[in-house]
């Protein structure tokens, strides 16, 4: 008759061996519950025994018991993992796609690329202390113009053709206008405070003009100022100089020519040396090799006096451009008509 | 204004390449816009004379021309009908490069056997030598042309295209021009004589002009030239005249026109002759007075218009054109000379009350001069040098003195200006003797005193063409503009110690472009000119106010400022509809609305933001959405959107039910700032009218619209106090209530959201049916029980959920699903 220990090694044997052919986890769950199943599994039928062994034969049995149990759980728990990892690697590739396919796209939205040009203006401006603040587009006649050294029947008008409002003062006078530049802001700015001065304003204007591909009769400008104690041109070169490179980068060239704006002296035009050329002369700068995108100068004496500051103490710039301007330049748009068109084809591009 | 260089040289040296100059020119503030050069490429190229003329052997229409080239004698064939013995003519020899007339190509002649006899070159017409389309005959040149000289020689000229800035009325003359060139070279300006022999009879000013209108023209200046005889020009009068893009018509005209570009005062000659009292009376037209002009245009005038006029009616539109009737003509003998200075502003509102224009620009020569207030002191300068052309061009005899009532007498401006206020505007100094030099370059007398430390004072007299100049800034631009920008240095300003945060406003308006961007919508931005059919269509309201109107709009469609945006949304996606359109629109706009506050008020400029959604939620996309009649976007995709949009502004909102002209009844939400309960903008589906109306094809479009200043006015500025996250386990709980099916379930959700403990909630179901009563819906909530100061037990939640159903049950009349 084998003994007890014979017995427990021919369970070991049997068990791993059909551990062996075990293919899933049920099969595994079937042959756990075979041999280890506590009512009659068949190791711990075997187990029972132990208690009923004489001594000497026990101590022997237990051991072996001991080792047979832990080896058939070993073998049960590396069977078990090395089934489940079998198990996810089916279903993943039984779950493999089409990596091509397109996905799930989130809506995208966008700013209006005028928006886009005007905050980078702003950001280049603003490290230099330069705090933004809008104004009225229904402007009087006085800001427009009066206060800028535009007086009624000035030829300088004519560089602004304005839309009147439908409104008469009592000498019979269209007082109210759609605001032709954001220079009014100037003086609006300087009247309500004492300097220094140092804003920037973006905003919409309005010109009666015929529109063409470099033309409309709505578009925006950012206007400039800055006054204070000791603001010269020297200031304005370095402010435009600054912007200039943090706008178009570090190596852009820039050019101050005399210009004439009513409202500063010295006036000034400033220009980069053109995108497209670097500044040999081609289309997009009509052959000069510079854009002009800017005009500016210091703030003349005369509007200064008009707020009530003194132009013996104190001096200022302005500066006004065009982000439209801008922003065809830099993505080579031909018409500045598709801006306020509306177009979502144009639109979204940016 | 075209400057020919030719013609300049006889003011002023230079000898600076044509580029250079224009570069020099354009920095110092004449901006030249263009380089024309005539006669670069005339190699072989003469002038000569046609000595004899003789029938070609063997075909009619051509001739033999014997050319005299000074040197020799070259037998051509001719077919030109024009061409006559004795005639300056262009001379191409064999190798010079020509355009042909037909092709517009260039080049080279050869010679050639025509019709059996060899033409060792040709004689050229004007479209040949590229200097303008005329190729009806030959281009015959003044007598003054020498046979053998080379055409570069004799026509050849670089023409300057200068852009005049509306204070430089003296750049609008080559004198103006001179004195440019003359202080960026050094060089000093020839002026021209105004010297003349004035052998015939003294003349007073009532001999030539009556001046009834003298408010109207500061200055009449006039002299009588007679006997003269009216002809061609002189050659070299013409050719300046055609390279100024003036064409010449007779001695008197061009002399005219010559004096006028020389120095810039208009002149006009009138046939004294053709004048019904044999002068000129200078008065204010009568009501409703007629005036044919010389372009042919008949006008109705005005007693606001300046008439030149005879005894029997008007001969000119002062100072702008003259008429048909007093024009000089072949039989002309003796002249009135007009130069005067007529009153700018009126000069313009004439211009612009005519609509006076000239091959599309805006005015005349003159008036353009006049309007930009000419100096007082050029209508005798012009006046002058006009009389002594006629004096020795015409063979006319000038009258002794000239008529000139001017009682004024002209005080030379002076401005003073300091090296101090030179380096407060500049930011630096060139020091005395530049800034002197300079000025003096320029033509004014300066004198100077010195101070202490470099420190100087400079007393500039103004020349009289100088109208711009009045105050020291306007000397500190002279000085700065010739020494050229580039010698001011850059410095950086200084920081002002001022907060540079924009206004609450501003910000607010990015902060919403960037979250609705980021929320998927696309920003757009329209005209805020708009028809007045569009404002009837897309007011909120039935009475609206009286938009505000332009008085001279462009067009109908861009009459009046919008009260309201949305018409502007609703049109942009009509417009994107159009053709292909799209699945579906997000869009967006920030901007103002006009609202009225009275006439001669400016209106109250109010920030909207405004947005529409249509179209399909999801794109249609092989994943799941490929259907036919996908998903459409509804009221609750915009109130999403906005209760997103106003949280991330941080604005606290309720909704409730509302109505809108222009939104569908039931599917419109007033939103309320949650504070104060003011209504701070609408959202729901648009009218099916309205969206017929304005030819929207989508069937069901979501409009919301928020006013952003009662946004900001609600805006938690502050920075919110952090909550602290439990550490203690929450409790789900799940909710179905039952509320009568008409009570708004917001009111439910908000007493439920603000309950004690509870953390979190949402309503997970909206429900009416079989196992709901009639009249009733369910309401299903999962909350989170949770608080931060030690885990709930079911108990305590249960007791709690019990309080809860308590208050929903008074303030809703909700209660719980069995």
């Amino acid at each position: 008759m084998s003994t007890l220990t014979d017995e427990l090694i021919d369970v070991e044997t049997r068990a791993l061996e059909e551990l062996g052919r075990v293919a899933d986890v049920d099969a595994l769950e079937q042959w756990r519950v075979t041999y280890q199943g506590r009512r009659h599994g068949r190791l711990p039928n075997l187990l029972e025994r132990l208690p009923a062994l004489p001594v000497e034969e026990r101590r022997e049995a237990g051991r072996q018991a001991n080792r047979v149990r832990s080896a058939l759980e070993s073998a049960y728990t590396e069977r078990r993992a090395a089934l489940e990892r079998a198990h996810v690697t089916q279903r993943l590739s039984a779950e493999a796609i089409d990596v091509t396919l397109p996905g799930r796209r989130a809506h995208s939205g966008g700013l209006h690329p005028t928006t886009r040009t005007l905050r980078e203006i702003i950001e280049a401006f603003r490290p230099m202390g330069f705090r933004v603040v809008e104004g009225p587009e229904v402007e009087w006649d006085y800001y427009n113009f009066e206060a800028l050294n535009i007086p009624a029947d000035h030829p300088a008008r004519d560089q602004w053709d304005t839309l009147w409002l439908d409104s008469e003062d009592d000498e019979g006078k269209r007082p109210l206008l759609l605001r032709t530049h954001t220079s009014p802001m100037q003086v609006r700015v300087m009247e309500a405070q004492q300097p220094p001065v140092r804003v920037l304003v973006p905003g919409r204007v309005f010109r009666h003009e015929a529109t063409d591909a470099s033309h409309e009769s709505v578009f925006f400008q950012v206007e400039g100022l800055a006054v204070d104690r000791g603001v010269t041109f020297a200031d304005l070169k370095g402010t435009l100089y600054t912007f200039a490179r943090r706008m178009f980068g570090p190596d852009r060239r820039v050019r101050f020519r005399c210009d004439f704006f009513p409202f500063v002296e010295p006036g000034v035009d400033m220009a980069i040396d053109c995108f497209g050329c670097r500044g040999a002369g081609c289309r997009t700068c009509g052959q000069s090799g510079w854009l002009e995108i800017m005009g500016a100068g210091m703030v003349h004496p005369g509007v200064l006096k008009r707020v009530g500051y003194d132009p013996d103490i104190y001096t200022g710039f302005a500066f006004g451009m065009g982000p439209e301007r801008i922003a065809m330049l830099r993505h080579g748009i031909d018409d500045i008509r598709h801006f306020y068109a509306n177009d979502l084809g144009f639109l979204e591009q940016f | 204004m075209r400057v020919s260089l030719t013609w300049l040289r006889e003011y002023v040296d230079f000898d600076l390449a044509p580029e250079e100059l224009a570069h020099r020119l354009t920095m110092a503030g004449l901006e030249v816009s263009g380089i024309e050069r005539i006669g670069g490429e005339w190699d072989n190229i003469l002038v000569g004379s046609v000595a004899r003329l003789g029938p070609h052997p063997n075909a009619d229409r051509l001739r033999l021309a014997t050319v005299d080239t000074g040197a020799e004698q070259v037998e051509v064939v001719c077919g030109a009908p024009n061409v006559a013995p004795g005639q300056k003519i262009v001379f191409a020899r064999a190798g010079a490069r020509l355009t042909h007339p037909e092709t517009g190509e260039r080049e080279t002649l050869k010679a050639a056997r025509i019709r059996g006899v060899v033409s060792n070159g040709m004689i050229c017409s004007e479209r040949e030598l590229g200097l303008g389309d005329d190729h009806d005959g030959i281009l015959v040149l003044p007598d003054d042309a020498v046979p053998g000289a080379a055409l570069e020689d004799y026509l050849g000229d670089v023409i300057l295209d200068v852009e005049v800035t509306a204070n430089r009325p003296d750049c609008l003359s080559m004198l103006g021009v001179a004195w440019e060139v003359a202080a960026l070279t050094g060089n000093p300006v020839r002026m021209p004589s105004t010297e003349y022999a004035a052998e015939g009879d003294p003349i007073t000013t009532a001999d030539l002009v009556d001046l009834r209108a003298p408010e109207l023209v500061p200055r009449y200046t006039s002299a009588l030239v007679t006997g003269i005889t009216v002809g061609p020009a002189p050659g070299w009068m013409q050719l300046r005249l055609q390279a100024a893009g003036v064409r010449p018509i007779s001695n008197v005209v061009d002399i005219t026109n010559y004096v006028m570009l020389e120095t810039g005062q208009p002149l006009h000659a009138f046939d004294r002759a053709a004048l019904a009292g044999g002068r000129l009376i200078v008065r204010r037209a009568t009501t409703d007075e007629p005036l044919t002009t010389l372009d042919g245009r008949a006008h109705t005038l005005s007693t606001e218009d300046l008439v030149i006029a005879d005894e029997n009616g008007p001969v000119g539109l002062g100072g702008i054109m003259g008429g048909e009737n007093s024009e000089v003509s072949d039989s002309t003998r003796d002249i009135i000379l007009e130069s005067a200075s007529f009153d700018f502003a009126n000069t313009r509102r004439t211009v612009q009350r005519h609509r006076i224009e000239v091959g599309g620009k805006r005015g005349t020569e003159a008036s353009q001069r006049f309007e930009r207030n000419l100096p007082i002191t050029l209508p005798p300068v012009g006046l002058r040098r006009a009389a002594k052309m006629l004096v020795e061009l015409c063979g006319g005899v000038a009258a002794q003195g000239i008529a000139d009532d001017w009682p004024g007498r002209h005080e030379p401006a002076t401005v003073t200006m300091t090296s101090e206020r030179m380096r407060n505007v500049l930011g630096m100094d060139p020091g005395l003797e530049t800034s002197a030099r300079t000025l003096r370059s320029l033509g004014f007398d300066v004198s100077v005193a010195d101070g202490p430390d470099g420190a100087y004072t400079i007393t500039a007299t103004v020349p009289p063409w100088r109208t711009d100049i009045g105050i020291a800034d306007d000397l500190i631009e002279e000085v700065a503009r010739i020494i050229g920008y580039d010698a001011i240095p850059v410095t950086l300003l200084p920081p002002t110690g001022e907060p540079d945060v924009p206004d609450p406003l501003t910000r607010l308006k990015d902060d919403v472009r960037d979250a609705l961007a980021r929320l998927g919508n696309q920003e757009t931005i329209s005209y805020p000119l708009v028809p007045m059919e569009l404002l009837r269509t897309t007011i909120p309201g039935d009475a609206p106010q009286d938009p505000l109107r332009v008085w001279n709009r462009m067009s109908p469609d861009q009459e009046y400022l919008r009260t309201t945006l949305r018409g502007s949304l609703l049109r942009t996606l009509a417009t994107n509809e159009r053709g292909i359109g799209r699945e579906s629109y997000r869009l967006f706009e920030i901007g103002q609305a006009y609202l009225p506050r009275g006439p001669r008020h400016q209106p109250e400029e109010r920030t909207y933001v405004c947005g529409v959604l249509a179209g399909a939620r999801a794109a249609r996309s092989w994943i799941g959405g490929n259907a036919a009649a996908p998903d459409e976007m509804d009221f609750f995709d915009a109130k999403g959107l906005v209760e997103s949009l106003l949280e991330t502004i941080n604005v606290r909102a309720r909704y409730e039910a509302a109505d809108d002209r222009i939104l569908a009844h039931g599917r419109t939400a007033r939103i309320l700032a949650e504070d104060e309960n003011r209504p701070i903008g609408v959202l729901g589906e648009v009218h099916p009218d309205t969206l017929a109306a304005l030819d929207i094809r989508a069937s069901r479009v979501v409009l919301y619209e928020i006013d952003l200043q009662a946004a900001l006015s609600h805006r938690e500025e502050r920075d919110r106090a952090w909550q602290p996250v439990s550490r203690y386990p929450g409790l789900r709980r799940e909710l179905a209530l039952l509320v009568d099916e008409t009570s708004p379930a917001g009111a439910v959700a908000d007493i439920i959201r603000n309950f004690p403990s509870v953390m979190t909630s949402a309503l997970v179901d909206v429900y009416q049916g079989p196992q709901v009563p009639d009249g009733q819906k369910s309401l299903a909530f999962s909350l989170v029980w949770q608080s931060p100061m030690r885990t709930l037990t079911d108990h305590e939640v249960d007791v709690a959920q019990a309080q809860l159903l308590d208050k929903l049950r008074r303030e809703t009349g909700a209660v719980l699903r069995s």
